[in-house]
This record gives structure tokens, C-alpha cells and sequence, in this order.
């Protein structure tokens, strides 16, 4: 299965910094046909791109898969999962945290992308690779506001 | 929304030059191939040129993730070590809201809300003393 233009759930293969690019734009069509506003379009987007950088940077390419996910109620949102076959991570505590970095990035992708998110969840297993499954609500659910760093 | 991104973000952003300033202005998605040589580009034009100011135009931008973050920082910090000042202009209000969330604020970057205002932050001298929040 690949993307569509129109098709919002999809498996797209993240191999090179130009597969990027289209994961980045599907990712925004796909928002965008669920309903999400321009600002959770873009946070969903930017995690998007920060979460398929990891793929290809640290577990050396894999693919991610885009689906419409409800509530069973009125409440519709997107859910990516990123999967790589890579070295995996370690220590999930240390990598969540900004700052922490094992390439030459800022350290701010998985730590960064959680926080522009409704749900992030991660399974890693070192030596046999890394999973990351983020949803967002095109209708935010309330939460308490973080403080601002 | 540009449907013809891939061909569009693999050709290289011109680097047009305007007095003692050069402008970049940086549309829909980039590559990550594209940005790095932007980075040289400009660089090399800077002392080719002999300018002393770069804007970038980044309102057609749609997002910025760390790494454009890092390299428009780059941008700026390789910018002063070559006499140069950078001013980032036009950042979408999205962009912003996002960057913050991210964890990305950027503090060494100049920004003005558009390519006019840019120039005009560039015409007023280097050496003013830089006014520090209170």
C-alpha cells in the first residue's frame, strides 16, 4: 500500500531525506482531511518530520503508517507510527530528555515531538529497533497547561 | 499547496543580491540536500559580493523542524563571522506557536515580520548598543 494524494491512512517508506519531504507533505494533506486546524496541522507536521528524521538517522530508514483514528464518538485524529529495525534506543528516559543527543542533531526530536502531540508512546528494544506511535485530535482534548521553558 | 514539491525542493534557492543585502526567499518544503547548500551559497556570496546583510524570506515556509531550526541558526552565526547580519523575516504565526513547543526558540536569531521591515533593521548601524530584555 502507498499514499494517495487524497488518502489519509497510508505506509510510506522514510530511506532517504527526500522520502522526508513526502512523509512531511502527506502528513499535512492527511491532517487536513480530518479536520485539524492550521496551527495542530503544522505542530503535527513539524513532529512528524522530527520523528521521521529519527527513523532515518539513527535506526537507518523504515517506514511510517498514517491512519484516521475516533473516539467513537465525535472526536477524529491521526495517528502515525514510525518503525525502524535500527540499533534501538538504550535508555528512553535519557533520549526523551532535551538536550540528549547520540548524532550531531540538538537533541530536541523525540523530546520536541512529544510535546507538539496529544499522545506519544515508545517501544524500543536495543538491537532489534525502535517504534514510536504518536495520535493527535483534530478536536483537542483539555489538559493542563506545561510551563513554558 | 504545491504538489510538485520533490522536483521543486531538490533545485537550489537563488540567492539574489540587493544593494549591500542579500535575499533569499525560501518556498514550500525543503530538502535537507537544498538547505545545507544554501548554507554555502550564502556564505560564498557574502564575501563574493562584499554585502553586509542577508534577509531570508521564510513566509512561504510551512514548517520549520530542528533541523531547518539549526541551519537558519547556522546561517546566521557563519553570517557574523563574515561581517555579515541575518534577519529571518515573515515567520508564519503557526511556525512560531510551533518552534516554542518544540523547544526551539532560536535566541540568536533576528527576526522582523516582513522582507520591508528586514531591511529596514539593516539600515540602521551595526555598532548601536543591542538593548537586552529587562
Amino acid at each position: 500500500m502507498s499514499g494517495t494524494a487524497a488518502g489519509v491512512d497510508a505506509r510510506l517508506p522514510i530511506r532517504s531525506d527526500l522520502d522526508l519531504v513526502w512523509v512531511r507533505q502527506h502528513v499535512r494533506q492527511a491532517a487536513a482531511a480530518v479536520g485539524f486546524g492550521l496551527v495542530e496541522q503544522t505542530k503535527l507536521v513539524t513532529a512528524a518530520s522530527e520523528l521521521a528524521r529519527n527513523t532515518l538517522v539513527y535506526g537507518g530508514g523504515g517506514e511510517v503508517t498514517t491512519e484516521r483514528v475516533s473516539d467513537g464518538r465525535a472526536a477524529h485524529g491521526l495517528r502515525l507510527t514510525f518503525t525502524d529495525r535500527g540499533p534501538g534506543i538504550p535508555d528512553l528516559e535519557k533520549a526523551l530528555s532535551d538536550g540528549y543527543t547520540s548524532g550531531d542533531g540538538l537533541g530536541l526530536g523525540l523530546g520536541g515531538a512529544r510535546r507538539l502531540v496529544h499522545e506519544f508512546a515508545i517501544d524500543s528494544t536495543p538491537g532489534s529497533g525502535t517504534t514510536v506511535t504518536v495520535t493527535s485530535w483534530a478536536t483537542r482534548p483539555p489538559r493542563p497547561r506545561e510551563e513554558l521553558r | 499547496m504545491n504538489h510538485e514539491l520533490p522536483r521543486a525542493a531538490a533545485a537550489p534557492v537563488p540567492v539574489l543580491r540587493l544593494g549591500d543585502v542579500l535575499l533569499i526567499t525560501l518556498q514550500g518544503d525543503l530538502h535537507d540536500g537544498t538547505a545545507e547548500q544554501l548554507q554555502r551559497d550564502i556564505a560564498e556570496s557574502i564575501v563574493r559580493s562584499r554585502v553586509t546583510g542577508v534577509v531570508i524570506d521564510i513566509s512561504g515556509v510551512e514548517i520549520i523542524d530542528s533541523y531547518l531550526g539549526r541551519v537558519l541558526a547556522e546561517i546566521a552565526a557563519g553570517s557574523r563571522l563574515l561581517a555579515a547580519r541575518t534577519v529571518v523575516a515573515g515567520m508564519r504565526p503557526a511556525v512560531a506557536i510551533t518552534l516554542v513547543e518544540l523547544g526551539l526558540t532560536l535566541p540568536g536569531l533576528r527576526t522582523a515580520l516582513s522582507t520591508e521591515a528586514a531591511l529596514e533593521l539593516l539600515a540602521e548601524p551595526a555598532d548601536r548598543p543591542h538593548r537586552e530584555p529587562r
